[in-house]
């Protein structure tokens, strides 16, 4: 089932994949700093026609451009923000690879945290469920002496087996 | 003539799958032993028919059969053999067959083996592992047919996609579905469970060799997935969180807590309505991956050809099996009687927790991986969810996972002394600490991260080491006790050793990996150099070389560590002849604690190439603890007990259920 | 134990399967516009044949019209072509041409072959341009309205079924 197999239905020619390591000598600024932010940015954006990659990955001509641009605007001093805005501005949120924080992604982002502090509740109480359990039941009080008779011809009547369990 | 045979088979398949479906089911509600007794028979001959099917189509494959429209499209006269043969499930309709082959052989050893089964819930569970047969049998014959034929036949086919003609990838689908539809095994005796109305130790017993199996098959096969991803894709990368990769990712989760819960269904008779529950929730996890694999819904690298008719059958197969099912244990579930009491910090305790994490983990991928399809079903908008969000929520639930697990095989069962067992784990923090500077000072610099994953693994490894010294009496009996006790290990603690060890190394390997690694990018003419790390390579030539059936620029490197050869790498850069495609062939060079990875990329045609140089520190130990945890599992399996099941079952046949023995 | 809980895997399967369900009634692959109801991007192209006008910001207001992006060496462009010339021949609405990573020659012999059905052309071919409309393939077609805003956008080739169904009522509409 996980074969990885590129979908056969193109419909838009410019998806390859299975490329080599996409960004290009001749891409990179000469600033360390500033290409480090860039290939942290590209990163994070969505190669739109790959089928889950980021355009740090593809070798897609759209994923170039995008690099490429990208940088253009960290050169003439956008912040990594405002880098973000421009391309969600034009391609929608779901260019980001991280999605964003906002009312339709809060049962994303906050689900998780959500299950597990429904899961710890639930095994609270559990947890106070088998604590009662434990207490009730261990009392020979709660037997009456009708009970408590039939539970000693039960003992001497039927064998259980050589480890004293009950049959 | 051979494709019509295969195609008969299925279908003969499909008739006797349908027989062992009703039968044996119907058999057990009246108490009927003849026709219980037809289950077994049944599934030895489905899986004849399957088998045959399976034959006969990898036969059209290896005779280059171009009259069957499968082998059209994924084969080709060029292709190396190997890859005729692995074409045969490289494509839906194929692996469609292996799938159903491998549902039909576990139910053949079921049947086979599970001889000191009682009868009644023998018959159970090889109906319902029927069941499924029956559904995806129509699911091939009705919109999946491998053996349609064609007609011209055409001269040639379109050849396997390129990406797929490596012998990692050969056995990655096998070893997959061993393990997916492996965990079939535990759904059939789960829902046999449920209708029966009881599930005791004896049942835990006798579903633990199959969810073993599965797991480390599972394990395997994602492993082996990841690790093709690394050399194969060109950029080193080797977990995307892509959906069809989280589609095997939770049933890996829920199936590991699976394992985990059985333990304390067996030996405490307690957590038995959760433990039935894990067993549906882990193949339903498996349907829901082929669903979401097969029909479109969402974006991947690995999704196969689409088709909504196929889509909706699978939903159709999804909402009966995984609808019925958990109908089922609404109504049943609750007539299962609770066992054992245990206080919170107990092995159980730590056992529950372990299990709390794994399906908040599972239930985190599971959000992430289905909520840009949620969001645009209710029409608000189309959103991504990629690695970020799941390093981000993934991750933490890990933490306490690994510290946990370090702590919680040195409780006792019942009532655990956790002061006791913190104190026993002295040497524990001992080595967690030295771990820590250790990866501090051959880190400095680099993400800090990666020193916190290495402290984790560093301690779960240093608690198995001390549990496992515990056992063996290290620091309380002389030499040659010690090894004596050691081979005297029940083989179920030995597999837990090994793979929680592979688990803390594997942990390590990811952090390392992950955040450690260096890069370099660089225009290279023949005769220069490019220094990674402490290592120099120098491209000698780029070749054009020819292969079966691509031609590729082949770059010959002299790598140099201190002015000393060290290797020569040859990474590729190939395009396929038949389909156009181009890949990368990357060239690694492996030690024990890193991963020298080069790659090729096009040439500016003026004599100059771009080289991408990676040093991947760990990489290594992301496979090898991979490989511990298989190994683990597998020791696991062949602990005599397992083998053996509920000795009292032969002994007690004539009362109407075998009483359950504890275990050890 | 609460029944509750027992029916809540349950319930729980029920709404992703429905969930699951409308997936498959939608496309995974096609990105809607981000740009809906919005004003036409700035941009100014420069002409791709020398007997027909470029395409800028200011050419888009005025009238509703479509901008097709296309490309020569796209071959779906080629699919949806015959429409396009039908559309310029009975008059239904003036098509605007985006010529979009091409070559000048290539896309000029293109048009010679096929035939042109663009009032006005520019050539995008560094797809500049192409990103500020959030193209992200070829073909596509916009419908514009007499403000200058989108208002709606088709991913892939024109087909008729979508051209009678969606294309030609919101026309319509957008005229009255």
């Amino acid at each position: 089932m996980i074969v990885r197999l590129a979908a056969l239905l193109i419909l838009f020619v410019l998806i390859r994949t299975g490329e080599s390591h996409a960004v290009q000598p001749d891409e990179r600024l000469a600033d360390p700093m500033l290409e480090a932010r860039a290939r942290d940015i590209s990163k994070g954006v969505r190669c739109l026609v790959c089928q889950n990659q980021s355009i740090d990955d593809s070798n897609a001509d759209l994923a170039k451009d995008l690099r490429i641009l990208l940088r253009e605007r960290l050169t003439a001093g956008d912040s990594d923000q405002k880098i973000r805005d421009f391309l969600v501005a034009r391609y929608g949120d779901f260019v980001l690879l991280k999605p964003p924080m906002k009312a339709s992604t809060y049962a994303l982002w906050f689900g998780p945290l959500v299950i597990l502090v429904l899961a710890i509740i639930g095994l609270i109480v559990f947890f106070r469920r088998r604590a009662a359990l434990d207490t009730t039941s261990s009392g020979a009080a709660s037997l009456n002496t009708e009970e408590r008779a039939r539970l000693a011809t039960l003992l001497d009547g039927k064998a259980g087996d050589d480890k004293g369990n009950p049959a | 003539m051979i494709a019509e045979i295969g195609h008969f088979s299925l279908i003969l398949a499909l008739a006797i799958a349908l027989v062992q479906a009703v039968l044996p089911m119907a058999g057990a509600a009246r108490g009927n032993a003849a026709w219980m007794a037809t289950a077994a028979p049944a599934a030895l001959m489905q899986l004849a028919c399957i088998a045959t099917a399976f034959g006969c189509l990898m036969y059209s494959f290896v005779i280059s059969d171009f009259t069957v429209a499968n082998v059209v499209q994924n084969s080709n006269s060029l292709q190396p053999m190997i890859y005729k043969v692995s074409a045969t499930w490289g494509n839906h309709e194929g692996s469609m067959v292996l799938w159903v082959l491998i549902l039909a052989v576990f139910g053949a050893m079921v049947a086979a083996f599970g001889r000191n089964l009682p009868p009644s819930l023998k018959a159970r569970v090889l109906s319902v592992q029927s069941m499924v047969g029956v559904g995806f049998l129509l699911f091939i014959l009705l919109t999946s047919n491998p053996f349609e034929r064609v007609f011209p036949a055409p001269l040639d086919g379109r050849d396997l996609n390129p990406l797929l003609q490596d012998p990692g990838l050969a056995f990655h689908p096998p070893m997959l579905y061993i393990g997916y539809v492996g965990f079939s095994m535990a759904f059939s005796f789960a829902i046999a469970a449920l209708i029966e109305g009881k599930v005791d130790a004896a049942w835990a017993r006798w579903v633990r060799p199959w969810t073993l199996v599965a797991w480390s098959f599972l394990t395997a096969g994602i492993g082996l997935g990841a690790w093709w991803a690394y050399y194969e894709l060109g950029w080193g990368g080797w977990w995307y969180w892509d959906p069809v990769e989280n589609a095997s990712f939770m049933p890996w989760l829920v199936g590991t807590a699976l394992l985990h819960s059985s333990i304390i269904v067996e030996k405490r008779d307690a957590l038995k309505t959760w433990t039935v529950l894990l067993a549906i929730l882990t193949f339903s996890l498996s349907l829901i991956g082929t669903f979401l694999v097969r029909s479109g819904v969402l974006t991947s690298v690995h999704a196969f050809a689409t088709d909504p008719e196929r889509g909706v059958f699978i939903l159709l197969l999804l909402v009966i099996a995984i609808g019925g099912s958990l109908a089922l244990y609404a109504w049943r579930a609750p007539r299962l009687k609770g066992g054992g009491l245990f206080a919170p910090i107990s092995r159980e305790g730590a056992l529950v927790l372990n299990n709390l994490l794994l399906t908040t983990a599972a239930a985190t991928v599971f959000i992430g991986t289905l909520y840009p399809l949620f969001l645009e079903a209710i029409g608000g908008g189309k959103v991504s969810v990629g690695p970020p969000f799941f390093n981000a929520t993934f991750v933490p639930l890990m933490i306490p996972l690994i510290l946990a697990l370090g702590v919680g095989p040195m409780l006792g069962w019942k009532r655990g002394d956790l002061i006791g067992a913190v104190a026993r784990l002295k040497f524990a923090f001992a080595f967690t600490l030295s771990v820590a500077v250790v990866a501090a000072y051959i880190s400095w610099g680099r993400s800090i991260f990666g020193v916190l994953g290495l402290t984790l693994a560093g301690w779960l490894a240093g608690c198995v080491l001390v549990e496992f010294g515990a056992r063996i009496g290290l620091t309380r009996v002389g030499g040659g006790d010690v090894l004596r006790r050691m081979a005297g290990l029940p083989r179920a603690a030995m597999g837990m050793t090994i793979a929680h060890l592979g688990f803390a190394i594997t942990v390590a390997g990811a952090s390392g990996a992950s955040l450690w690694q260096d890069e370099v990018i660089q225009f290279l003419r023949p005769g220069e150099t490019l220094s990674i790390v402490e290592y120099d390579f120098t491209l000698r030539s780029v070749d054009t070389v020819q292969g079966p059936n691509y031609t590729a620029q082949r770059g010959i490197f002299t790598v140099r560590h201190d002015g000393a050869v060290v290797t020569t790498l040859a990474p590729e850069r190939r395009r396929y002849v038949v389909t156009g495609t181009e890949t990368t062939e990357a060239a690694l060079y492996t030690q024990w604690y890193a991963d020298l990875y080069a790659v090729i990329g096009k040439g500016d045609d003026k004599g100059a190439w771009t080289v991408h140089l990676f040093f991947k520190p760990l990489v290594p130990w992301i496979w090898g603890g991979t490989l511990l945890m298989v190994f683990g599992g597998f020791v696991s399996l062949s602990d005599r007990r397992l083998r053996i099941g509920a000795p009292t079952a032969r002994r007690t046949a004539a009362h109407a259920d075998p009483a359950a023995q504890p275990a050890e | 134990m609460p029944r509750i809980l027992f029916i809540a895997p349950l319930l729980l399967f029920a709404i992703v399967a429905a969930y699951l369900a409308i997936g498959l009634t939608k496309n995974a692959r096609i990105l809607p516009s981000a740009l809906l109801d919005q004003p036409v991007p700035s941009f100014d192209l420069p002409p791709l044949k020398n007997d027909k006008p470029g395409l800028a910001t200011a050419d888009l207001q005025g009238d509703v019209m479509l901008v097709n992006v296309f490309a020569s060496w796209c071959v779906p462009c080629r699919a949806e072509h015959p429409l396009l010339m039908q559309m310029t021949h009975d008059k239904t609405v003036p098509i605007i041409g985006l010529n979009w990573k091409d070559k000048k020659a290539d896309a000029r012999a293109w048009l010679a072959e096929l035939g042109d059905p663009y009032t006005r052309i520019g050539h995008d071919p560094s797809g500049r341009a192409g990103i500020e409309w959030g193209v992200y393939g070829v073909p596509e077609t916009y419908v514009i309205d007499r403000g200058g805003r989108i208002r709606y956008k088709h991913v892939g080739p024109m087909f008729r079924e979508v051209l009678t169904e969606t294309v030609l009522p919101l026309i319509k509409e957008l005229r009255k």
